[in-house]
């Protein structure tokens, strides 16, 4: 099962990112993971954050918003990890659009987030191969 | 089923009407002459005498009006008669430099707003519509030349102003208006405000919409159309000739009848003056047959545009102007291409974009600079990069197919494009301060 990932549009001009971050804070909304894609006008603010639907609501009031889903594969902490991951994907001739790493909580370890052309086949590959993937309801514990 | 306001005057024969501006350009000539001393001086640098106009057919005789003369005569160069017969003044937005001050006599309001009057009759307004005006009041013509035409026909008006969309939207909801009249990119900002809110194009009560001051193609009236479900009547005007209702769309929608009862329509080649047949393009300059206050002969609107005289189903008999393609002081000529704004609003409607977008024009290391900012529309954004940057060169292939030179297309989030709720600044040309 996928996660869900919220982007939005953010023109490149100060004070607009912050803005947007103000509105999650406002709404007492923690971010789990981020990263923003950038050209020289515009970037693409993504996010997972611990209420989907609620960051949604006081973002799409000033921004343009979507909700996409997501793979988040976990990573043990050892040279390689990453490699492996990878790989599976790449033999079942998945593509991935994009892609970002972000460390959880204590004892939960970390994750690389991951757009790719189709997610049932991606999770199942993944689980195969004893990487384990978040689900929604884990966003809230991680 | 035609609707007119005056019957007698919308639908008079051709010869009904030259016999009535013949009569008024005889008297209208001469009142000029002798009151307005900066035209007395124009007429006698160029030899003619007010006896020299029999009828309309000398007015192609008389020395132009530009706005620059207007400029120089700023304030009271062409009133026409003595400030105690005046009652109001209008002016221009200034948008194009100095504004223009114009005066009216009581007469000069009542055949301005019978003007107004006749185009919302045309767009089926009766006294028992509730007319909307969302047009500025005040200095700005709009406002008040259709509010003066909506107390003509007996609508209930709703005097709004712009501004204030809460405000505008809950008024036409509540008191479940009929007509709106406002400027084009205001209409359409309303239809995306009453969108958001939830309400369909059904749940409006209106059937009608007079929209004008501003440049605006056919694929924007059909947004518009669709947005708000009704039918969108084009209306044209310059303060310089009274202000809104110069010439109104009637049903057919295929052009603007002009007022030819008060207002005398010529089409010039605008760098000769040279009088071009029916049918031309060209720049077209307007005699003010009966207006007392402010009475303007041969001025030249800068306005590039068509006359017709083509039979029209609506049995309207007053000859039918295109909207303007453009205006001769308007078009940009970027890279020695001219540029219209219209053409990349039309290719922004045709690619499926907002009509809300911004051209800036700039000088570069000696070579100019087109870019277009355009609102992306919320179904439009993606979370990935690549689509959006696809987007955005697909759309600079479509501009450069329909203009020869290809603009920078920065595709930005919506309501950043700056609309005043007067009218749209589409162009910004920054070369003019490197001059």
């Amino acid at each position: 099962m996928a996660i869900k990932q919220l982007s939005a549009f953010v023109e490149n001009k100060p004070g607009r990112l912050l803005g947007m971050v103000r509105h999650i804070a406002d709404a007492g909304i923690n971010m789990r993971a981020m990263s923003i894609a950038d050209n020289k006008d515009f970037g693409i603010l993504r996010v997972i954050v611990s209420d989907v639907e609620g960051a949604r609501r006081v973002l799409s009031e000033e921004a343009l918003v979507s909700v996409t889903e997501v793979i988040a594969a976990g990573m043990s902490d050892r040279a390689g990890a990453l490699y492996d991951i990878l790989k599976v994907l790449a033999d079942a001739g998945i593509n991935i659009e994009y892609m970002y790493a972000f460390t959880a909580s204590e004892d939960m370890g970390a994750y690389v987030v991951m757009r790719v052309n189709d997610n049932d086949l991606a999770e199942r590959v993944l689980h195969e191969s004893g990487i384990a993937t978040l689900r929604e309801e884990d966003i809230e514990r991680i | 089923m035609p609707n007119y306001y005056q019957p007698e005057i919308e639908t008079a024969s051709r010869e009904e009407i030259l016999r009535i501006q013949n009569e008024k350009i005889v008297k209208q000539v001469r009142h000029v002459y002798d009151n307005v001393k900066y035209y007395r001086d124009l007429m006698d640098k160029k030899g003619v005498k007010p006896e020299d106009i029999k009828s309309v057919d000398d007015i192609k005789k008389l020395p132009f009006i530009s706005k620059d003369d207007l400029r120089e005569a700023y304030p009271y160069g062409f009133l026409g008669t003595d400030i105690k017969n005046c009652v109001r003044i209008q002016s221009t937005s200034g948008t194009t430099g100095k504004r223009v001050v114009a005066f009216y006599t009581q007469h000069d309001i009542d055949l301005w707003e019978e003007c107004c009057a006749r185009a919302i009759v045309a767009a089926g307004g009766t006294n028992e519509d509730v007319c909307h005006v969302c047009y500025g009041y005040g200095l700005f013509t709009g406002g008040p030349g259709l509010n003066g035409g909506s107390h003509k026909v007996g609508c209930l008006t709703l005097p709004m102003s712009s501004g204030n969309t809460e405000r505008q939207i809950q008024f036409l909801m509540d008191l479940q208006a009929t007509i709106l009249c406002c400027t084009p990119s205001y209409a359409a900002y309303i239809g995306e405000a009453l969108a958001e809110k939830g309400y369909k194009p059904e749940d409006n009560k209106l059937k009608a919409g007079i929209f004008g001051a501003e440049p605006w193609t056919e694929e924007m009236r059909r947004s518009i159309e669709k947005s708000l479900g009704i039918k969108a009547y084009d209306i044209y005007g310059l303060t310089e000739t009274s202000g809104p209702g110069v010439s109104f769309e009637c049903s057919e929608q295929t052009g603007m009848h002009i007022n030819e009862d008060h207002f005398y329509a010529e089409i010039i080649d605008p760098d000769t003056g040279e009088v071009l047949p029916e049918g031309s393009k060209g720049e077209l300059v307007f005699t003010s047959l009966d207006k007392e206050a402010f009475p303007l002969l041969r001025y030249r609107t800068r306005d590039i545009c068509i006359l017709t005289r083509k039979k029209c189903s609506c049995g309207r008999t007053h000859v039918k102007m295109s909207k303007p393609l453009g205006r001769s002081d308007d078009m940009l000529i970027i890279r020695g291409v001219n540029v219209f704004p219209s053409q990349i609003e039309t290719v922004l409607l045709n690619e499926g974009y907002s009509p809300n977008y911004q051209i800036t024009v700039d000088r570069v290391n000696n070579t100019d600079t087109l870019d277009v900012d355009v609102e992306l529309l919320p179904e439009q954004f993606s979370d990935k990069m690549g689509e959006i940057q696809h987007m955005e060169k697909s759309l600079e292939d479509a501009m450069r197919a329909m203009l020869g030179i290809k603009p920078r297309i920065h595709l930005v989030a919506p309501k950043t494009v700056v609309r005043s709720e007067g009218k749209a600044v589409r162009v910004i040309d920054k070369r003019k301060l490197h001059d």
